[in-house]
């Protein structure tokens, strides 16, 4: 009745599906209108042009956040510096970005490949101590997102400004906002990143599906053991997998650096950019085109709920708590298949 | 068997959430079918209030129960819906940012839904809303706390220096160890002015005083102002005045938590933005020595009432500072304040209305400033 690939499409739809229900059941509890709470995200999110350039704008580093972590689950990581990663990235995008006067053609490729190798490298910390002294990656993730978050401070007051708190705007030639799509949406910062996001989603599917590289891979990440048996380095390949994710998370921070604000500003916390790719990875079944998908859906929670408040009165924490639970039934999706198997067995 | 109990626990936890949740809705009731009300009127009255006057605000990451500064300017905003007839979600709203991407989606979903005043409260709001502004140049924007050059929006500063100058002055005069602390949010320019007043205050009392300065690099790290309140007052500091935000609700915290476990223990808080007063009582004690008024809720108000008017001043600096009452310090634990205190700080601020004292501002002005004493 069930096939194992339809149970995989179904779990993230009725977690969703689930998370959406008892995020209505709260609201009711609350004494709010679930329908004219949904209907104010959904206004929110899709109300006129300009909510649906932001929701873009909101949906670019999600896919490649969500990418990042996704490429290391393939292969057996679990990288939690996608955050740190994300700074590192947009740093490096914005400084290439103020630093130099270049033409477009060099100064924005340049800037986004800098992002992109800020994130590799830091990728490769966690990568080569994991490869070569068995340091578990995600210990050093978290604080590597630490070490990233205070890094970056420091050099935006210090180094790249004079104790300013964020950079100079980045040269036009190195932006990736397009004055024709913000237009169009009612100067929404909506930008040209979203084709990267998508051009790097397809890049995923092609590294892990058609190259013997990509089969690697995701075999060291099924079974070190054997994969090591069959002739295939593990510490290469957990440092190359974790350069990659890295490098998908670099290019998320440049999404927010060249894209959406032009500028980076000393921070007093995390982004949660790189955090929700998490979610997003776990609810896109860490493939490329799943992954696309529910960032649209985080994207579309996320600028819809802003409108919440103010189009239904709904508060701002019950809107964070329908989230919560959405993501809450995404990662207890062991739950649902548990389910699914019991009724797919009544049913035989 | 394992997992049998697994789901018992499960199950206890989702009752135990759904008991909670029904209590909860008792005290939200009435509020909540408020809300619920003013939602539906916003969305009927959207096109018809064009002519009607109608005010907002955004939040920074603090939110509007931050206890301090965005509060004040909500209620503000709320003074001024009261004694202009106008209903919450459709004359006067508030939109509260969770990060800092959040702040310019805020300001321009505001701006379409028609308000004719939007206020970024904050600094943090400025690269936001004046982007937004000059995107719409027909909506009229307020800036509190920054300078904006921007044609439509108004700039409200405060003369912070001259408070902090009095808290200052009276952190040093209570301090028994000659040790008091200062806790900042975010390091920048703002902050800086309140620094450098309370440090100019207190070596104007007690030129040898030593004084602790440390920066949470946060308005809303609750956690960290209670850390850094902990190592303050293990110090022997025994005075902190804190210019943090919702961050400061960790100093009040911690020197409850002190204040508790020994009623006789020396720990003072200088409260800021609003009378903290609340927030420093304990038992029949109160921590909160006083706090440095910042009245944006009636600099909010007076701007929102002048631009209702049809007398917005955009492009323009309003400053406010202890002549208009606008800085001020507090002075409700009259227990802590004594006569001595309260004639001393008087003394000083004569001298600073007159413009005997010119307060500092920056570290610069501070440094000539202590070099003069």
């Amino acid at each position: 009745m069930f096939t194992n690939r339809t149970i995989n499409i179904l779990i993230p739809i009725i977690s969703v599906i689930l998370g959406l229900l008892s995020g209505a059941i709260i609201m009711l509890v609350f004494g709010y209108n679930p329908v004219a709470g949904y209907g104010a995200l959904w206004e929110g999110a899709f109300g006129d042009s300009y909510f649906f350039g932001e929701t873009i704008r909101m949906v670019t580093p999600y896919i490649l956040s969500g990418l990042a972590v996704a490429f290391a689950l393939r292969t057996g990581l679990l990288n939690i510096g996608v955050e740190g990663q994300v700074f590192v990235g947009w740093l490096a995008s914005v400084w290439v970005g103020v630093a130099f006067d270049l033409p477009m053609a060099i100064h924005l490729p340049l800037a986004i490949i800098a992002a992109a190798a800020a994130g590799a490298f830091w990728g490769f910390i966690p990568g080569i101590l994991k490869a070569k002294l068995g340091v578990h990656e995600v210990i050093v993730t978290i604080m590597m997102n630490y070490i990233a978050l205070y890094t970056t401070n420091a050099i935006v007051r210090h180094v790249i400004t004079d104790g300013e708190d964020q950079t100079e705007n980045i040269a036009d030639s190195a932006s990736l906002a397009s004055t024709w799509l913000a237009e169009m949406t009612f100067y929404s910062r909506m930008h040209y990143g979203i084709l990267i996001a998508l051009f790097m989603a397809l890049v995923m599917w092609f590294i892990l599906n058609k190259t013997s590289r990509g089969f690697e891979l995701r075999s060291v990440g099924y079974n070190p053991f054997a994969s090591n048996y069959a002739g295939m380095s593990v510490s290469k390949n957990i440092i190359l997998a974790m350069m990659i994710s890295g490098a998908f998370a670099g290019l998320a921070g440049a999404m927010e650096g060249l894209g959406t604000y032009g500028y980076l500003a000393s921070k007093s916390g995390f982004t949660n950019i790189g955090f929700e790719g998490i979610a997003v990875a776990l609810l896109g079944a860490n493939t490329a085109l799943g992954v696309v998908l529910a960032a649209f859906l985080f994207g579309i929670l996320k600028i819809g709920a802003l409108n919440m408040p103010t189009g239904a009165g709904v508060p701002t924490e019950l809107v964070e708590i329908v989230i919560a639970l959405i993501i809450f039934f995404v990662a207890s999706s062991y739950m649902i298949r548990w389910f699914i198997l019991r009724f797919k067995k009544e049913g035989k | 068997m394992k997992n049998r109990r697994f789901l018992l626990i499960l199950a206890l936890l989702l009752s135990i959430g759904f008991v909670l949740a029904a209590c909860g809705s008792s005290d939200d009731g009435e509020s909540s079918g408020d809300g619920g009300d003013s939602g539906e009127g916003s969305t009927e009255g959207g096109e018809e209030s064009s002519e009607d006057f109608s005010v907002a605000m955004v939040t920074d990451v603090g939110g509007v129960d931050d206890k301090s500064f965005n509060q004040s300017s909500w209620e503000g905003l709320q003074a001024f819906g009261e004694e202009n007839g106008l209903e919450e979600g459709e004359g006067y709203d508030y939109a509260q940012s969770d990060s800092e991407g959040d702040y310019t989606t805020n300001i321009s979903r505001l701006v379409r839904q028609d308000y004719d005043l939007i206020y970024g409260i904050g600094y943090l709001l400025q690269p936001a809303l004046e982007e937004v502004a000059e995107q719409n140049p027909d909506t009229n924007f307020g800036l509190v706390d920054s300078v904006s050059e921007v044609e439509n929006i108004v700039s409200i500063t405060f003369k912070e220096q001259e408070g902090s100058f009095l808290a200052g002055v009276a952190a040093a005069l209570k301090t028994e160890t000659d040790k008091i602390g200062f806790v900042g949010g975010e390091d920048g320019s703002l902050i800086r002015k309140f620094e450098s007043g309370y440090v100019a205050g207190a070596k104007s009392i007690n030129p040898d005083i030593e004084i602790d300065i440390q920066y949470a690099e946060s308005f809303a790290a609750a956690d960290r102002g209670k850390l850094i309140a902990s190592n303050m007052y293990n110090n022997d500091i025994d005075v902190i005045y804190h210019a943090s935000g919702a961050t400061g609700n960790g100093v009040f915290a911690q020197a409850k938590d002190i204040k508790q476990n020994n009623p006789d223990e020396n720990v003072w808080v200088i409260g800021v933005d609003r009378d903290q007063h609340e927030e420093g009582a304990i038992g029949d004690d109160n921590v909160t020595l006083t706090s440095m008024v910042k009245r944006v809720d009636v600099a909010v108000n007076e701007i929102a009432t002048q631009t209702m008017e049809g007398d917005f001043p955009g492009g323009e600096v309003v400053e406010y500072g202890l002549e208009d009452e606008a800085i001020s310090i507090a002075q409700t634990n009259e227990d802590a304040m004594t006569e001595d205190i309260l004639s001393e700080i008087e003394s000083w601020k004569e001298q600073i209305s007159n413009g005997d004292i010119t307060v500092p501002s920056t570290d610069e002005e501070l440094e000539e400033y202590e070099s003069s004493l």
